[in-house]
């Protein structure tokens, strides 16, 4: 299909979303990402069941931990599709993209700069 | 098990903002299965600690070491060596081995969790209290549930009159434990026990009697 | 006429087969003890003995102890309530001495409501002893001359010991079995929940009967007249262990607003009339709360004026 996402996003292929855990999207904020996403089936779809219901709560408990320490929970975000909608794959990409420009740059990476 | 809750990030925050090299000690054993202080929450809250202390533009270290159990010598031994290195330490253990650890070493040590009391897992994220250790056990007179930990008046014959349709007065959500008792009495054919009048408790083996202690010599060396 | 154990004026004439008359007063929330003696006042020729509740539904007040002597100092015979949550057990058998140094006859033993109801949901509760211990230490004391570690009490205070019954409360099957063990506890008078649903009071009342227990425990039904249909509302839906019918409920929604208030003291009064002749009813306990002028009214269209004299 030969569909354009926006350049600045890197994916981590996971066999199933359920693998992500808070420890992962925390180290990816940590290492400097402004942001991280998780892009699981349509909720119901999980060939293990509970996979992407798994990855939904641990993206909240991310987000409730940037928030308790002022990174900003809105930088990590769930979205669900199923495999045959590369558009919206596509779409979804734009607006985390869209979303991450208007915060502006990770503060840890700010405040690295100004420290150096 | 002790359950354990993690406590707000926040709080640790403000007790550590003054050191430079902090270390993040869990525990493998029931802070680990209530899923507050095992090596997986050692992870997350020292990721979030650096990410919060970068942010704010200081350099803080912060490391990661989950031990077998605080609760023991020997495992503590494990870190003499690297302790040195630290000036503070969150201990995400029980407030046993929170303590244990600020006897085994001279630096500050802060909680990096609330114990909560000895219970259950009832499922995934729902923990429960059964057991208030009070030192004389009472199970075989109440069919197997403790009034001291699950009725709210620790009522020795219950039930209060605020028992309403299996629930405690107190919140809709806790069980009677009185009620408990009655049905599996019931169950087990002894309701005639219920009249049984339970005589006055001797506290001294509770929290009421000082610190208390177990010795067995014949076990000791 | 039964054994008197005590100098108790509430037990003479429950011995003497008369029908007591019990209220209470809540004691108010501040030094000054005008109120209680104006609320003493108002009932005291109209009912034996009055309850002084303990911090009742945890909310601090003026002390129990100190009520009751008030209303002592009136000539008023008070009944000392007393919770087990807010004493261990050195401060019972000690406010215990104290009330009978004050030749207070009368007490009733509870395990007083949980305190998250209160005005310190965050303090600690005791509950050293439940309120069938404190029976049982009070009988103790009394009867034996002892304090709990069995040394001996100089002049053993002489107390007349009751407690209180809900025939409504949960769970059912042991409702029953509960008082017989409030009996076998020691307890010599029950004030029992305010009854509304009187069908199935009296069907807890022939249980106690058929097992014997009115021959051993003085049972007074509990009775508070509704002020309005919401109150009844209230009372049906939020008071834990409280069995208010829909009819009844049905019956003051139907009044008037004007006059609900009479028709909730009609209620109470035709309760009074037909608990009379059940088989097991020693006298009734009117809880007017904050309505003690109501009480006397009460009293007199329930035939059980004037209160009996008795000697001592």
């Amino acid at each position: 299909m030969r569909l354009q996402y926006p350049a600045g996003i890197k994916i981590i292929r996971v066999p199933c979303t359920g693998k992500v855990d808070v420890i992962h999207l925390l180290r990816t904020m940590e290492k400097g990402a402004d942001g991280a996403y998780v892009v699981g089936c349509m909720e119901g779809d999980c060939h293990f069941n509970a996979g992407n219901f798994r990855a939904r709560k641990r993206v909240e408990q991310a987000a409730k931990i940037l928030d308790d320490i002022g990174i900003g929970g809105e930088r990590v975000r769930m979205y669900n599709l199923s495999s045959s909608e590369g558009p919206l794959f596509a779409k979804y990409a734009i607006e985390m993209d869209e979303i991450i420009r208007n915060l502006g740059p990770n503060p840890i990476k700010l405040s690295k700069k100004t420290a150096a | 098990m002790i359950v354990a809750d993690k406590k707000p990030i926040e709080e640790i925050i403000s007790e550590i903002e003054t050191y430079t090299n902090v270390l993040i000690l869990g525990c493998n054993e029931c802070v680990t299965v209530c899923e507050a202080g095992g090596k997986k929450e050692v992870g997350i809250l020292a990721s979030a600690l650096r990410m919060h202390f970068l942010k704010e533009g200081k350099e803080v270290k912060i490391d990661e070491i989950t031990l077998e159990r605080q609760c023991d010598h020997e495992y503590l031994e494990e870190i003499r060596a690297a302790i040195d290195g630290y000036d503070a330490v969150v201990s995400l253990a029980c407030g046993v081995g929170v303590q244990f650890m600020a006897e085994t070493y001279p630096l500050p040590v802060y909680p990096g969790v609330n114990t909560c009391f000895l219970g259950a897992t009832e499922k995934r994220g729902l923990w429960t209290e059964r057991c208030q250790a009070c030192g004389q056990c009472i199970l075989a007179r109440t069919a197997g549930i403790c009034p001291v930990s699950r009725c709210a008046k620790r009522l020795f014959n219950g039930p209060c009159g605020g028992s309403t349709r299996g629930a405690c007065e107190i919140n809709k959500e806790v069980d009677c434990a009185w009620q408990l008792i009655i049905d599996r009495l019931k169950d087990l054919d002894r309701l005639d026990d219920y009249e049984q009048l339970s005589p006055i408790k001797d506290w001294s083996t509770d929290r009421a009697g000082g610190p208390r202690k177990v010795v067995r010599e014949d076990l000791q060396q | 006429m039964k054994d008197v154990k005590t100098p108790s004026k509430l037990e003479k004439i429950l011995a003497a087969g008369h029908l007591a008359v019990t209220s209470e007063c809540g004691p108010p929330r501040g030094s000054d003890p005008e109120p209680i003696k104006k609320k003493a006042e108002m009932i005291k020729h109209h009912v034996d003995a009055v309850n002084i509740t303990d911090n009742q539904t945890s909310v601090t007040r003026l002390c129990s102890l100190a009520a009751c002597i008030h209303l002592k100092l009136m000539g008023v015979e008070p009944i000392l309530q007393m919770v087990t949550r807010d004493r261990n057990r050195i401060a019972m058998q000690s406010d215990i001495l104290g009330a009978a140094s004050f030749d207070i006859h009368n007490m009733l033993c509870l395990s007083g409501d949980h305190q998250s109801f209160g005005d310190c949901p965050t303090g600690q509760n005791v509950h050293d002893l439940d309120s069938m211990q404190l029976i049982q230490t009070v009988r103790r004391m009394r009867d034996d001359g002892k304090f709990l570690n069995g040394d001996d009490i100089n002049r053993p205070p002489e107390i007349f010991v009751g407690a209180a019954a809900n025939p409504f409360a949960d769970p059912f099957e042991i409702r029953t079995p509960r008082l017989a063990k409030k009996v076998a506890a020691g307890v010599e008078f029950i004030q029992t929940q305010c009854i509304y649903n009187l069908d199935r009071f009296e069907k807890w009342m022939t249980e106690v009967v058929d097992r014997g227990l009115h021959e051993k425990v003085y049972i007074l039904a509990g009775l508070t007249p509704f002020k309005s249909a919401g109150m009844a509302r209230y009372m049906k839906n939020r008071v834990p262990g409280m069995d208010v019918p829909d009819d009844v409920v049905k019956r003051m929604a139907d009044t008037p607003k004007e006059k609900q208030a009479e028709e909730g003291i009609n209620i109470c009064v035709e309760s009074i009339e037909r608990l009379k002749s059940v088989t097991g009813v020693a006298g009734f306990h009117i809880m007017a709360i904050e309505w003690e002028e109501k009480v006397p009214g009460i009293v007199e269209r329930g035939g059980l004026h004037p209160r009996p004299v008795v000697s001592g």
